[in-house]
């Protein structure tokens, strides 16, 4: 879109070695995301989804094109440089919740402010904070495997918004939840994108999630076929 | 310092797996701490009770004298020299006299070193004032594994046989008025102790000595001529030498203790390197580095050997301390190693064993940790988030 544009993507294709020959998964993207956004690349398994939020999060590098994330083309970074961007300005949401399992909801949570500097109290403040959106306040002291599947994804959102940044990728957050869970954190989701103004984009093929996003992105076989701006957010 | 404190974390939690490792190492480090202390505690003892029975502060030989050498003994003894003459009378220095001999203990014959000593001497500890009774037989001291060997107990009379130095056998009865005990084998084994004079009159050999041992306070600017000066040090090489080669030949076991140890913290290693990828991937969508995580790993495998110190500080301290305490007792037979050794041997820890173990340990605990760590570098972050790396 315009130039305040937080995440742009240009004439992106990515190709992975398959055998002796390639596979192009995504092929000649070109997309603007602005700050504030509650976007949804949707397609159907093998579209290219996880691949273009990869990119995004700078895991991926693109093989032509590029990807600009907060100012950074993310091709160009180092290694460190990435991970800098995603320490500061990014967080992950991921389908099978990934949290540490040796670690309580606590120190889950308060893993991404640890690689931060940050003072004692800051960060216990932040924590609290995250848990409290998230309505996890009574299970600071419990072990994810003691948690269900609702549970631990909430507490992968607090530990993804604790840093509060300016953008949150999510890769098919619902897949493992049944329907309530599923509407219980998009509404927690949508709460934060309009209280902290925080960037998310969802990669999902699943309805219930498609209900709550403000723009769609359709994704077909490596290319985007369809961009729309949804006016009435489902409830 | 933020890795120490993640690590910490990873480790306990894993459980039993890590508590196994570190009791494994903890075990090692106690045992290689408890048998240098053991080491290290025999051969003080070696030392001070080989300088109390027979080197004393050093020594003067005839030089011709070779310990080691029975056979040369008939041209290694001369008059007591102008120069030591003094500190003789004094009793600052002591002479020795060696022949060689043979005693018939059942009517078996068997070769073995006569010593004369003054029976009033202070050098060294031997009882030799035992040498000083009214016996119609002429009386002698030996050792415990001296007694042993010859069946020889105190009030026996044996016979034994020398050459004087014209080359002429002679033989006489001795009695044993004394068996005493002691823990240095060059004093004890193969030898009878009479009285100097005695055996100078034996051998025609009077005023004459092999060798003298010196007391504490005796200082020699001169050269002797005819004598050699044998320092302390000189006199403890042999002792030292099998001591070193004690400590090397104990640590092979230790050798293969530790690889055990390390191949138990290598698998471990791999294993939750291997079993923990999406965790990996995890803490690199987080903004960790790789040399972060690789960090984190080596340090979460170091961490085995901190916590197995810890481990040994708490509970090894006080059972090394009893150890130190009651000693340990010598199996039976051991004193035939030529090296000076007590029945109890109390073992001592260095600061240098305890904290020289500690590190060495530590620091191949690290290095055997980083290696399984390094393959995280090489990992895709985008396949170990799901896992699927082989
Ligand atoms: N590392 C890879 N190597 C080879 N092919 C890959 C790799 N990652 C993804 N692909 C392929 O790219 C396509 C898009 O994958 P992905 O982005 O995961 O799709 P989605 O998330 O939409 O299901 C799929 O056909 C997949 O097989
Ligand atoms: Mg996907």
């Amino acid at each position: 879109m315009e130039q305040s544009s937080i995440i742009t993507i240009k004439e992106l294709i990515k190709r992975f070695p398959v055998g002796k020959g390639e596979f192009t998964a995504l092929n000649g993207i070109n997309l603007a995301f602005n700050t504030g956004e509650f976007a949804g690349i949707v397609g159907p398994s093998g579209s290219g989804k996880t691949t273009l939020l990869n990119i995004i999060g700078s895991l991926d590098t693109a093989t032509e094109g590029k990807a600009v994330v907060m100012g950074q083309s993310t091709g160009d970074l180092t290694t460190k440089g990435a991970a800098k961007l995603r320490r500061k300005h990014l967080g992950f949401i991921f389908q099978t919740y990934n949290l540490l399992p040796v670690y309580t909801v606590y120190e889950n949570v308060e893993f991404p402010l640890l690689l931060l500097q940050m003072s004692d109290s800051e960060r216990r403040k932040a924590i609290n904070d995250a848990l409290e959106w998230v309505g996890l306040t009574d299970k600071i002291k419990s072990r994810p495997a003691q948690l269900s599947g609702g549970e631990c994804q909430r507490v992968a959102i607090a530990r993804a918004m604790v840093k509060k940044p300016e953008i949150v990728l999510a890769d098919e957050p619902t897949a493992n939840l049944d329907a309530a869970n599923s509407h219980n954190i998009l509404k927690m989701m949508l709460k934060l994108n309009e209280e902290l103004k925080t960037t998310f984009i969802f990669a999902t093929h699943d309805d219930k999630v498609i209900k709550y996003l403000k723009r769609k992105i359709s994704l077909e076989d490596g290319k985007v076929v369809k961009d729309e701006i949804i006016k009435i957010k489902g409830d | 310092m933020i890795a120490i404190k993640l690590a910490y974390r990873n480790l306990v939690g894993a459980g039993l797996r890590t508590w196994l490792n570190v009791i494994v190492l903890a075990f090692v480090l106690f045992m290689i701490i408890w048998h240098y202390g053991i080491l290290d505690g025999w051969n003080e003892q070696a030392n001070r009770d080989m300088k109390a029975w027979e080197v004393g502060n050093g020594q003067y030989w005839q030089e011709n004298y070779d310990p080691y050498d029975f056979f040369t003994l008939e041209e290694s003894h001369a008059k007591i020299p102008e120069a030591l003459k003094k500190a003789t009378n004094d009793g600052i220095v002591t002479p020795i006299l060696i022949n060689q001999g043979s005693i018939y203990p059942e009517g078996r014959i068997q070769s073995m070193l006569l010593k004369g000593i003054t029976p009033d001497q202070n050098v060294i500890v031997l009882p030799s004032e035992e040498l000083n009774v009214e016996s119609e037989e002429i009386p002698v001291i030996i050792g415990r594994r001296m007694a042993k060997s010859c069946k020889l107990q105190e009030g026996d009379v044996t016979t034994i046989r020398w050459r004087d130095i014209n080359g002429t056998f002679d033989a006489t009865e001795v009695k044993i008025v004394k068996v005493f005990n002691c823990d240095v084998p060059n004093v004890d084994q193969g030898q009878i102790w009479i009285h100097i004079e005695k055996l100078q009159e034996m051998m025609q050999a009077y005023g004459e000595a092999t060798m003298f041992i010196i007391g504490e306070d005796f200082e020699m600017n001169e050269t002797v001529s005819g004598w050699e000066y044998k320092d302390f040090d000189f006199l403890m090489t042999e002792m030292n030498e099998m001591m070193k080669m004690k400590k090397v030949g104990g640590s092979f076991m230790y050798v293969i203790l530790m690889l055990l140890a390390m191949l138990a913290i290598f698998d471990t290693q791999v294993l939750s390197i291997f079993r923990r990828q999406k965790e990996i991937g995890t803490y690199i969508a987080m903004g960790m580095t790789r040399a972060q995580v690789v960090s984190l790993f080596t340090v979460e495998g170091a961490m085995h050997a901190i916590l197995a110190v810890i481990f040994i500080g708490i509970f090894g301290t006080p059972l090394l301390i009893w150890l130190m305490s009651i000693g340990m007792t010598m199996p039976a037979g051991s004193d035939d190693m030529g090296i000076a050794i007590a029945e109890t041997i109390y073992p001592v820890y260095g600061a240098g064993l305890i904290i020289g173990t500690s590190l060495l340990i530590f620091v191949i605990t690290l290095i055997v940790s980083y290696l399984p760590a390094r393959k995280i570098s090489k990992m895709k972050p985008t396949d170990a988030i799901k896992g699927k790396i082989q």
